[in-house]
């Protein structure tokens, strides 16, 4: 069985910036930052991280259905927006998106945890689930942002929800090209989504890694620099197009860029700890599905998260797989940690510097770690010449994903 | 004591803004699923919306099927009232 081309052929996105790919990539551009001050969370007891990068509130009763609407959280809201952008963007047609074809792999960390906070809010105090309303499970339940996304478009193809907290999306994307490249589908929407919640934020500030510069939000998180303190968690969603280039050129679309090769390793050493070697191995497998050298890569966009560890053995993974000429940069600084759609916002923006063919630099980045800066960490937005590149995303629980795309 | 006629107001409000629906299209032969086009999942949360308003429990499930229109719940969310101010 021969196996098919994979390409890019649409973007959608809601990101702390708001809702659209264009404004994400015009405040990306301009080196905004969408990190915040979060009210009331310095009343959590414990807490100590009150900064986070959400979504600004959106008016969702005017774009979508009360009927697909009303089982949706934040998450499969903003996720189907994200969708029905990608879709148009992409140009698929209803019939197309309608006819079994056309799939869907739109993962994140868990359902909604405003929902979860909301029914737990109502259950615990009597233990009662009178007033539980009907929209509850399918708000939380981990395919939530999948299904709905199903629902909304009306896809009929295959639904997958990959749950790997951060590289939920990166995992959705190599999901997405793996089914289009065995030809079970045409067309796979891919991305993930997740939610800006206190909850969320504890899981990092619990274990020392969420950022406590509460009175300068705009300065963190700070990748790769001296004075990183950690994680800023971000909300929204990221969905591409992942499509067959025989699909895409016999529809007359235009193509992003193609999916060369996807790696994907567990480390399994630590549950929490990043690990350089499989960091390593995971840019490794890529390049080499996708018969990639190292020297041809153009350019690393890094997970790089912002804290001690995880950018240390990033910078040297990236060294040891690509060496210390080729730019390296993550988008963190501008959006925050984005979670289960982070891989997916960061390869909206990474398709952008394709296409405007200039590297975004690390905002926030001033005083590079020493033991970051082997690599060669862009500084400021830099016109060049990048064809192939690589787009890294890791999780705890072990999971190291890269992608390797090359410009159409 | 709220009247018959308020209490009909009254759902038509809740209904309204539960289910995103003109208050016109609520009329009292309106079918519940096919003309409002309404559905299993909502069925459950107009018992919760019902009970929420107007201080009631719907506990009776046999009864709560049978409502077919407008009317059927209007008259069920009153005899519901008249049986509780009765005991």
């Amino acid at each position: 069985m021969s196996l098919n081309r994979v390409v890019i052929t649409g973007r959608g996105a809601v990101s702390p910036f708001g809702i659209g790919t264009e404004q994400l990539a015009n405040e990306v551009w301009q080196g905004q930052s969408g990190v915040r001050t979060m009210a009331d969370w310095d009343q959590i007891n414990g807490l100590k991280s009150f900064i986070a990068a959400p979504v600004p509130e959106i008016d969702a009763k005017s774009l979508l259905p009360r009927s697909t609407r009303r089982t949706m959280g934040d998450m499969a809201i903003h996720a189907a927006i994200a969708a029905r952008e990608a879709a148009n963007d992409a140009g698929l047609s209803d019939d197309f998106l309608k006819s079994g074809r056309v799939g869907v792999a739109i993962g994140s960390t868990t359902g909604s945890p405003v929902a979860y906070e909301t029914f737990y809010q109502k259950f615990l105090p009597k233990r009662s689930v009178e007033q539980m309303k009907s929209g509850f499970f399918f708000k939380i339940m981990s395919h939530s942002c999948a299904a709905n996304v199903c629902l909304y478009l009306g896809i009929k193809g295959e639904q997958w929800s990959p749950s790997s907290a951060c590289s939920s999306s990166a995992q959705a994307m190599g999901l997405g090209y793996m089914l289009v490249k065995s030809g079970r589908q045409d067309a796979v929407l891919c991305g993930g989504a997740d939610e800006v919640h206190h909850t969320v934020t504890m899981v990092f500030d619990v274990l020392k890694a969420a950022s406590r510069k509460n009175d300068q939000p705009s300065s963190t998180p700070s990748p790769f620099d001296s004075n990183r303190d950690g994680v800023v968690c971000g909300g929204g969603s990221g969905v591409l197009v992942v499509e067959s280039l025989d699909s895409a050129l016999a529809r007359g679309a235009d193509i992003y860029c193609e999916i060369l090769g996807f790696g994907h390793v567990n480390d399994s050493v630590h549950i929490a700890n990043p690990h350089q070697e499989a960091m390593s191995a995971a840019m490794v497998a890529a390049l080499k599905e996708g018969e990639v050298s190292a020297n041809e890569i153009d350019y690393v966009n890094a997970h790089a998260t912002a804290t001690d560890q995880g950018d240390i053995a990033e910078a040297a993974a990236i060294k040891n797989t690509v060496g210390t000429s080729v730019p390296v940069s993550s988008f963190k600084g501008h959006i925050g940690h984005t979670l289960g759609a982070a891989g997916a916002l960061e390869t909206i923006i990474l398709l952008e510097m394709l296409r405007r063919q200039e590297v975004v630099p690390t905002l926030n980045l001033s005083n590079p770690d020493p033991l970051c800066s082997d690599i060669n960490l862009s500084r400021e937005i830099e016109s060049l010449k990048i064809d192939i590149v690589i787009k890294n995303n890791f999780a705890m629980g072990g999971v190291n994903t890269s992608l390797v795309f090359r410009r159409w | 004591m709220i009247s018959d006629e308020e209490i009909r107001q009254q759902i038509i409000e809740v209904i309204s803004e539960e289910f995103e629906l003109d208050p016109g299209q609520l009329i009292p032969t309106a079918t519940l699923y096919d003309d409002l086009g309404l559905d299993s999942l909502d069925a459950v949360d107009m018992v919760v919306a019902m009970e929420k308003s107007f201080g009631v429990k719907l506990a009776n499930e046999e009864a709560i099927k049978a409502v077919r229109t407008m009317a059927d719940l209007c008259e069920l969310i009153i005899n519901l009232k008249k049986e509780i101010e009765n005991s």
